[in-house]
């Protein structure tokens, strides 16, 4: 349940938010969570309704996009979409890729008042 | 009726709309009234673009204790495993191995007890325990205040061992050299595609307590070829932390990562 330490990072940093835009309350948080991020969303989701309880944050809606995870694939050099980390290239069958992008962990925007 | 927000009561509007605004002490709101009178020009909520990294806190500290470690020539290596692979006696091993050629010292982290810490100083390294409650990983800040009570040498090593899980410490840099994962040959052979976070963030795959290979249905080629799948870089060692074969591979490894460090080329 890494998940709650994420949602603590989220606050500190509506917090600091906060403080430079000058608002006191927030209605919506979006955030990107890439499929390989390590995170399980609905875990997320319940650690962000509790941890925000009795903040600035209290009953706000958290909206996780999920951004595509890519990777290059070595033998076709081309840039595939992948589930996991082990899958093979969906053009070629090899198993030789490096995954380029699905890994985003981060507040994306805030709805404030 | 007020134009500006639709309520009944006459009032004025004077003031700055960034922020909701009290009428009587009991009517609060923020303009959204049953008359739905909206406004152009005057929101009541407004939108903010941020592009915040949610680790980022993290990986300042992360950065900070690498540049401590750096500046002190000190390589710390981040331990990572399931409860019960063999990490402790794989450390007390290696201490023992170490002592009087290398200085080493350890950041035991556990939920509770110092029973780790305990053994590890009955070895006569330096350890600190961080209790982490809790909470089920080690984290950048934790770690940077264990390296203020730790006595640091220039050319030693900084084991960190961290919480038994192979789900958590995925997440959290600590500003380690390089992350080290052990897997014992009494898991399933496919942990490193059950798991494959922890396995594609790590340099190193140990494959322990090889003694017991004979009266086990562990396929080690079988592990190897699923921690390559998920990170084609990942080396691998295979030993027994409690006989001592293979140890000696580990410490040749160690000794090549320290000079690395010393050399200011380790990996981050």
């Amino acid at each position: 349940m890494h998940e709650m330490s994420l949602c603590e990072s989220i606050l500190d940093i509506l917090k600091e938010q906060a403080a430079r835009d000058r608002f006191s309350r927030v209605k919506r948080v979006s955030v990107d969570i890439g499929p390989l991020s390590c995170v399980e969303p609905e875990a997320l989701q319940f650690g962000f309704d509790v941890v925000m309880k009795g903040s600035l944050a209290e009953g706000a809606a958290l909206v996780i996009s999920r951004p595509p995870a890519e990777a290059l694939c070595l033998s076709c050099f081309k840039t595939v979409p992948v589930k996991q980390r082990f899958d093979c290239c969906p053009e070629c069958g090899s198993e030789a890729l490096q995954v380029v992008s699905g890994d985003e962990l981060k507040i994306r925007e805030l709805e404030v008042v | 009726m007020c134009t500006v927000c639709g309520c009944g009561t006459g009032h004025s509007h004077g003031h700055d709309h960034d922020h909701g605004h009290n009428h009587d002490e009991d009517h609060v709101h923020f303009g959204a009234g049953e008359a739905g009178v909206s406004v152009p020009g005057v929101s009541q909520s407004r939108l903010i673009q941020i592009e915040a990294d949610i680790l980022g806190k993290n990986n300042s500290y992360a950065d900070r204790n690498r540049a401590l470690l750096a500046e002190k020539a000190v390589l710390a290596l981040n331990l990572v495993s399931s409860p019960g692979s063999g990490k402790t006696t794989l450390l007390v091993e290696t201490l023992n191995r170490l002592s009087g050629k290398t200085f080493a010292s350890v950041i035991e982290g556990d939920q509770q007890t110092s029973n780790d810490a305990d053994r590890i100083r009955a070895t006569g390294a330096p350890a600190v325990q961080i209790n982490t409650g809790k909470g089920c990983h080690l984290d950048a800040h934790m770690v940077g205040h264990a390296l203020e009570k730790l006595p640091l040498e220039a050319g030693g090593i900084v084991f960190i061992e961290n919480v038994g899980n192979l789900v958590c410490p995925a997440a959290f840099d600590l500003g380690e050299a390089y992350k080290v994962v052990i897997l014992s040959v009494t898991e399933g052979e496919d942990k490193p595609v059950k798991y494959p976070d922890i396995f594609a963030g790590a340099d190193l795959m140990i494959l322990n307590k090889t003694d017991l290979l004979p009266h086990v249905d562990f396929n080690v080629d079988e592990a190897i070829a699923n921690a390559r799948r998920v990170n084609r870089k990942i080396q691998v060692l295979q030993l027994s932390a409690r006989t001592g074969a293979g140890v000696d591979g580990w410490l040749c490894w160690l000794e090549g990562a320290r000079a690395m460090q010393a050399a200011g080329l380790a990996a981050e």
